[in-house]
């Protein structure tokens, strides 16, 4: 739609037209893919810590790399989130909902982890799957809520 | 009790400054199982509290009574964060009467939601007790009042 309007404006803006819709898609695309690959990362973290409160361990060195990575990667969901926003992009139930849903979704983890800190058992290996959980529900709403 | 009580969230935060006044021996909920449950109940806090932040200004008028008792969630769970979070015998009272509130709050609107879903417009935090938090609020109380009954004597004696 965005190409055919383009194309009405004449042949020099449809060039720059296009190539803007390109890189729209393509962050699009890839808010999409962020959100599914945090919600994937967020389900191993789950597992993860979930066997290690299971085996009544405490969180270890692994796991703390684990919840870095989880956190990195939802970060830059909250990067691209914003710069989607930033170029005029909607989200489909509200920008003030996206953008807490975003945060909540990047402090999860981290908050977890560090109550984790303070309690060497296997109790604070099930906090941290209770905020991986947490991670994983929120991914499912942000996907609603940016696409509806 | 040397060691750090919690850091990472608002609620636990504010408990930093009420650890240093922490007399020796005040019961310690945020310990073990205590632990999980008050991460669970600060995710309830902020996610009620932003929730019913966001309804009361954005729109309130299209269903007052379901935001408004999203409200009384929210503060609820909000105050029983912090109850934990303190420690001590009154505090665990408190929470223990508070938690049996809480599951009166989630079984009677959850009950009102299921026999007249017309009085509500706008789904509230406790709707059909719970179910769009995977039933998380009715379940919580009954753990909590678990936890805190477990943990009663714990205190300066053996502490």
């Amino acid at each position: 739609m965005a190409k055919a309007t383009a194309a009405a404006a004449g042949p020099g803006r449809a060039g720059a037209r296009a190539r803007g819709a390109v890189v729209r898609n393509s962050l699009g695309a890839m808010l999409d893919a962020l959100t599914v690959a945090v919600g994937v990362a967020a389900l191993a973290l789950v597992a993860w810590c979930g066997f290690a409160a299971y085996r009544d361990q405490p969180t270890k060195d692994w796991h703390f790399i684990g919840m870095a990575v989880v956190s990195v990667l939802a970060l830059a969901q909250l990067v691209v989130g914003i710069v989607q926003l930033a170029r005029g992009e909607r989200a489909h139930d509200g920008t003030t909902t996206f953008v807490v849903y975003l945060i909540g979704a990047f402090l999860s983890v981290p908050a977890a982890a560090f109550l984790s800190l303070t309690e060497r058992t296997r109790w604070g290996s099930a906090t941290v799957a209770a905020g991986a959980v947490v991670l994983a529900v929120l991914e499912v709403r942000l996907y609603d809520i940016w696409g509806g | 009790m040397t060691e750090p009580v919690t850091a990472g969230t608002k609620a636990a935060e504010r408990s930093g400054a009420a650890g240093k006044s922490e007399r020796p021996g005040r019961t310690r909920l945020v310990a073990g199982p205590g632990l999980l449950l008050v991460w669970l109940y600060s995710v309830m806090s902020v996610g009620a509290v932003s929730r019913s932040v966001y309804e009361i200004v954005v729109r309130f008028d299209t269903a007052p009574l379901a935001h408004s008792l999203s409200a009384v969630a929210a503060v609820v769970y909000a105050f029983i964060t912090y109850t934990l979070v303190r420690g001590g015998e009154t505090a665990r009272r408190a929470a223990l009467v508070c938690c049996a509130a809480e599951l009166a709050g989630v079984l009677i609107v959850g009950t009102w939601t299921v026999l007249e879903p017309s009085a509500f417009p706008d789904s509230t935090v406790w709707s059909a007790y719970g179910m769009g938090y995977v039933f998380i609020p009715v379940l919580l109380p009954v753990t909590g009042m678990l936890w805190l009954r477990r943990s009663r004597g714990t205190g300066p004696a053996e502490a």
